[in-house]
């Protein structure tokens, strides 16, 4: 075992591939190959955490994973896995593998399935690959790969609505994409390979203020337009044709995840915090944040179409991460990184009892979701405690990174971030207990004669285990939250790193 | 002592086949092509190991030696367009091969078509290891008629007028260029390109020489304003030729006008460097807007070619600006991933139009499905034109673009960046057509069969498509090698020419 542990740095990049060549199968597979397909998406996507797994025991050891592929004139292709690396590949990777299972189910008689697993393995090759960028370039190749792979999700059904979004879902991540590009080849170009890690890339850096300041935005720019803050959020709503599988995981936790993922690194690990802690950056960047996470929540409210609400609200609670990462100071940083788990399974689990009402009764606004309660109560349970962790409700997870987002701005002197939550949760709670009220108090008007599809049994189970799987591992995180296996523990690990370096001696 | 042989068998493997496929029939054809393919990329591995042993050197052929003999000079950018030659017009060749216009000509013709191809693949080989002013100007006339020839095998009247167009126009080029050269022989006594730079003394004649011989190159580069033959001849050539012309033809006047102007006439000022990358800035927004407005797809392939050779002509005033190093790495890559991608995209454009007898944009999408593979290769292609990750094509671009940023010339880091965005605009217009539900195609679950009217596409079509589009995606992380090799002999700085040989 030790000698599996020991691989140096072969083991994160087989965390890339295992999706990547499961990918590239599927492409070739017939329609009808359904059960080879299946079998090469399951079979990556276990593998793929097994690997995450790995990795993470092995890292818990002491080992240390880098791969470096030189590309020539003095560049590399870095993976690596640190702590905050693990974090995020361990969520794409288990939510992947949730959403196969989910994706199978629900796309069984569809057309282009395997063009859609196809790319759908590659998104997730792109995620982890920028979970396990060791250097900016490797994290903008792996950026700007992710864009191009989801892209083809967007438009899967081929109408003329789906192909529209897709156009608009190109121009802000090849927008975004430009300027973050810009301000990685500008830093390049000005200090050299900007490697990532405990200790900031511009930490001892001479550089004009100005010059800083521009760099920091063209970069933080160009990770807000995927984590879909305000004003470059407008992709994310339109994206919501895709199917919901897509909508789950890419544009619940993949995708948008990687723009606040990306902001991380940025104020952390390039800039460190001493540095973006500045009011023309990281003070610039809070606001921002703020601003997006109230605007989302009332967008939220006008929107009947529950995925469209469900579009704003990620909209609004991703900004929970940036928010957290702009503060500055641990407390409102281990916030941020417990919220970029956290949200991930809440909102997951949303998209697959969104999606599965509308398979099943056609549902797809608030309104009709009159009875539910009483005709799927598994699902709307999962929705349930899924929206009441959204509110901010103990015990559910969604409290545990609002508490420590409150707390984080109490420590750094901001006390307006409390008002800010306080609003958010207001608001949170005003467009999500209505539907819960709907669902579960009334009856069904007279007049509507609700069909349920016959679904095979096989399809009805894999649409329903996968939201009751993270719907109780969102309830599990809050509970255990002071366990040291739990994210929120994770998250101070990370966080310890770059605040207190002596103490990163593993979990 | 390594053998220094293996250049001239670069050059003989093609050239021989082009004698060989003279012998009608189809048999003849694939057995050339068994032979000539794997020869020539085994020659040219052959090249590419010596270049790595011993560094830059001379093969006197048949032990004459310059100046009564010829002289092959190789360095690591002979070597990597040897290399880039091999590859392209190898996949390419499969591609023809298996081409149901190219079966459906009569016997002879084909034969013709055959001996085309291997004389301009030859010429090109030979041109890459030339270091001699006038065997270049053999080459080049010789890759000019037979792609000339080539393209008038293409379907109509239109390939007719359009393959004469590029004759007159690039007749004109060579004159130019040899008249060029004739005035360089009279001032300096000698046709070596080393023994030029070094006796070169700037003056009236040694101007107007240059003058004429980068007109005469910049005309086959088809530089803005000199590029108006080239839509035509590339839009209606056969896709095979397409590729080449495309892939290498151009590139070849590019390679020669980096030999002159990072070689012997380095010292005639920046001026020109400017200049020249003035008129590729320009190549690249004309051919992009060209490219968006075309309404058929190989047309829009070949205006991407003019943007995207423009970006080449970037690397006269960066590397004039002392940011040499990142600017030679990255231009020399984007030729690299470039070529591979260009011949991927007219490889696929080919096949559909084949296919489906027409490539409008607007009939396209009514046989997506049908089409998948076909615009699948496209859209790997798209990735390096658009210079998006992953691929060389975006390795290219950070690299140039860090050469602006070092040299603090960000004008031409926006040249490169808008340039991307627009070829996204137009990679875009055809990739979303693969994702269109099709009239045709009614969608179910076992995917529906052949559309009437469509006729099949060759397997071995499609992969010579897709072979070319992963080459060209490869080379944005296996992009270590062939960048140690282009360092091999790069002039050192601006001001030194080419190294001076034991």
């Amino acid at each position: 075992m030790t000698a599996l542990l020991a691989t140096g740095g072969w083991l994160p990049v087989s965390v890339v591939l295992s999706s990547f060549l499961t990918g590239i199968f599927i492409f070739f597979l017939r329609e009808e190959d359904v059960l080879m397909r299946s079998l090469l998406n399951l079979g990556g996507a276990v593998l793929k955490v097994a690997l995450g797994i790995l990795l993470l025991w092995g890292v818990a050891q002491g080992f240390v994973y880098t791969f470096v592929l030189p590309l020539g004139a003095g560049l590399d292709l870095i993976l690596f896995a640190d702590p905050l690396a693990l974090q995020f590949v361990l969520l794409s990777a288990g939510l992947w593998l949730v959403t196969t299972v989910y994706a199978i189910a629900f796309l069984e008689g569809s057309p282009e399935r395997s063009r859609f697993f196809g790319y759908f393995s590659l998104c997730v090759t792109a995620s982890t690959g920028i979970a396990l960028a060791g250097n900016l370039l490797t994290f903008v190749i792996f950026y700007e790969f992710l864009t191009l792979a989801t892209y083809p999700l967007v438009v899967h059904h081929g109408t003329r609505e789906a192909l529209k979004a897709g156009r608009t879902y190109l121009i802000y991540t090849l927008g975004g994409g430009m300027l973050l590009f810009i301000g990685a080849v500008w830093l390049q170009g000005l200090i050299g390979p900007v490697v990532f890690g405990p200790v900031p890339a511009l930490a001892e850096t001479d550089l004009p203020r100005g010059v800083l300041i521009a760099i920091f935005w063209l970069i933080a720019g160009g990770l807000a337009v995927k984590a879909a803050m305000v004003p470059v959020h407008g992709w994310l709503p339109t994206a919501m044709v895709a199917p919901a599988p897509v909508s789950a995981l890419l544009h619940a936790v993949a995708v948008v995840k990687a723009g606040a993922f990306g902001l991380f690194r940025l104020v952390y690990d390039v800039y460190g915090i001493a540095l973006a802690g500045a009011p023309a950056m990281g003070g610039l960047l809070a606001m921002l944040a703020s601003v997006t996470i109230v605007y989302g929540s009332l967008r939220a409210i006008a929107e009947s179409d529950i995925k469209k609400r469900l579009a704003y609200s990620t909209v609004s609670q991703l900004s929970y991460i940036a928010l957290g990462t702009a503060l500055g100071g641990p407390l409102a940083a281990v916030g941020a990184l417990a919220h970029l788990v956290h949200q991930g399974l809440m909102k997951i689990t949303l998209f697959f009892c969104a999606g599965r009402l509308a398979e099943t009764y056609d549902i797809h606004n608030v309104h009709e979701l009159a009875g539910m309660g009483r005709r799927m109560p598994v699902t709307m349970t999962a929705f349930t405690v899924a929206a009441l962790g959204m509110i901010g409700l103990p015990p559910v997870a969604g409290f545990v990174s609002k508490w420590y987002l409150a707390l984080g701005g109490l420590q750094t002197g901001n006390d307006w971030v409390l008002a800010v939550l306080v609003l958010s949760s207001v608001l949170n709670a005003a467009y999500f207990l209505p539907p819960l009220y709907v669902a579960w108090f009334t009856a069904p008007p007279p007049e509507a004669r609700l069909q349920r599809r016959i679904l095979p049994g096989w399809v009805e189970w894999g649409l329903l285990v996968p939201p009751v799987i993270t719907a109780s591992l969102a309830l599990v995180a809050g509970l255990l939250a002071a366990l040291p296996i739990s994210p929120l523990a994770w998250a101070e690990l990370i966080v310890a790193l770059r605040y207190f370096p002596v103490t990163g001696d593993g979990p | 002592m390594v053998d220094t042989s293996w250049a001239a068998i670069a050059v003989a493997v093609p050239l021989l086949a082009a004698l060989a496929s003279l012998w009608p029939g189809r048999w003849t054809a694939v057995a050339v092509m068994a032979v000539a393919v794997p020869g020539a990329l085994l020659a040219t591995l052959g090249v590419v190991w010596t270049v790595y042993e011993i560094g830059v050197y001379r093969h006197p052929v048949g032990g004459w030696g310059a100046p009564l003999g010829i002289d092959l000079y190789v360095d690591g950018l002979a070597a990597a367009f040897l290399a880039l030659l091999a590859v392209v017009a190898g996949l390419a060749s499969l591609h023809v091969l298996a081409d149901p216009d190219v079966k459906a000509m009569p016997r002879r013709r084909q034969s013709l078509f055959w001996s085309l191809w291997y004389w301009v693949w030859g010429a090109l080989a030979a041109m890459f290891v030339s270091g001699d002013a006038f065997n270049i100007y053999v080459t080049l006339e010789l890759a000019t008629l037979a792609g000339v020839i080539l393209v008038s095998f293409g379907h109509g009247a239109v390939a007719l007028f359009a393959s004469l167009r590029y004759l007159l126009i690039g007749t004109l080029g060579a004159l130019s260029y040899v008249l060029g050269v004739a005035l360089l022989y009279g001032a300096t006594g000698t046709l070596d390109l080393v023994l030029l730079g070094e006796r070169l003394v700037p003056g009236p004649a040694v101007v107007v020489a240059a003058a004429l011989v980068t007109v005469g190159l910049a005309i086959k580069a088809a530089l803005v304003p000199l590029h108006i033959w080239l839509p035509p001849a590339h839009g209606s050539a056969p896709a095979g030729v397409s590729a080449i012309l495309s892939a290498l033809v151009v590139k070849a006047g590019f390679y020669l006008l980096v030999r002159y102007w990072l070689g012997p006439f380095v010292s005639l000022g920046d001026g020109v460097a400017t200049a020249l990358g003035i008129l590729g800035a320009v190549g690249v927004l004309w051919g992009s807007l060209n490219a968006i407005r075309q309404e058929r797809l190989k047309l829009l392939v070949a205006y991407s070619t003019v943007a995207q050779v423009g970006y080449l002509f970037l690397l006269f005033p960066l590397a004039a600006a002392g940011g040499h190093v990142m600017a030679w790495s990255g231009a020399h890559l984007l030729v690299l991933s470039h070529a591979t991608a260009k011949a991927a995209a007219f490889l696929a454009a080919g096949n559909i139009l084949t296919s489906q007898g027409t490539d409008h944009l607007s009939e396209i999408g009514r046989a997506s499905h049908h089409h998948r593979l076909s615009l699948l290769a496209f859209g790997l292609a798209g990735a390096t034109l658009m210079g998006l990750p992953p691929s060389g094509g975006f390795l290219a671009k950070w690299l140039m673009v860090t050469a602006a940023v070092e040299t603090g010339q960000w004008w031409w880091a926006a040249v490169l960046i808008i340039g991307g965005k627009l070829a996204a605009i137009y990679v875009y217009r055809v990739v979303r057509l693969g994702f269109v539900t099709s009239p045709m195609e009614p969608p179910g679950a076992a995917g529906p069969p052949r559309p009437p009217g469509l006729l099949p596409v060759p397997m071995l079509t499609i992969l010579a498509a897709l072979g070319l589009a992963v080459v060209s995606v490869g080379l944005g992380f296996a992009s270590a090698p062939p960048l140690r090799l282009l360092q091999i002999g790069m002039p050192a700085a601006p001001g030194i020419a080419l190294e001076p040989l034991p």
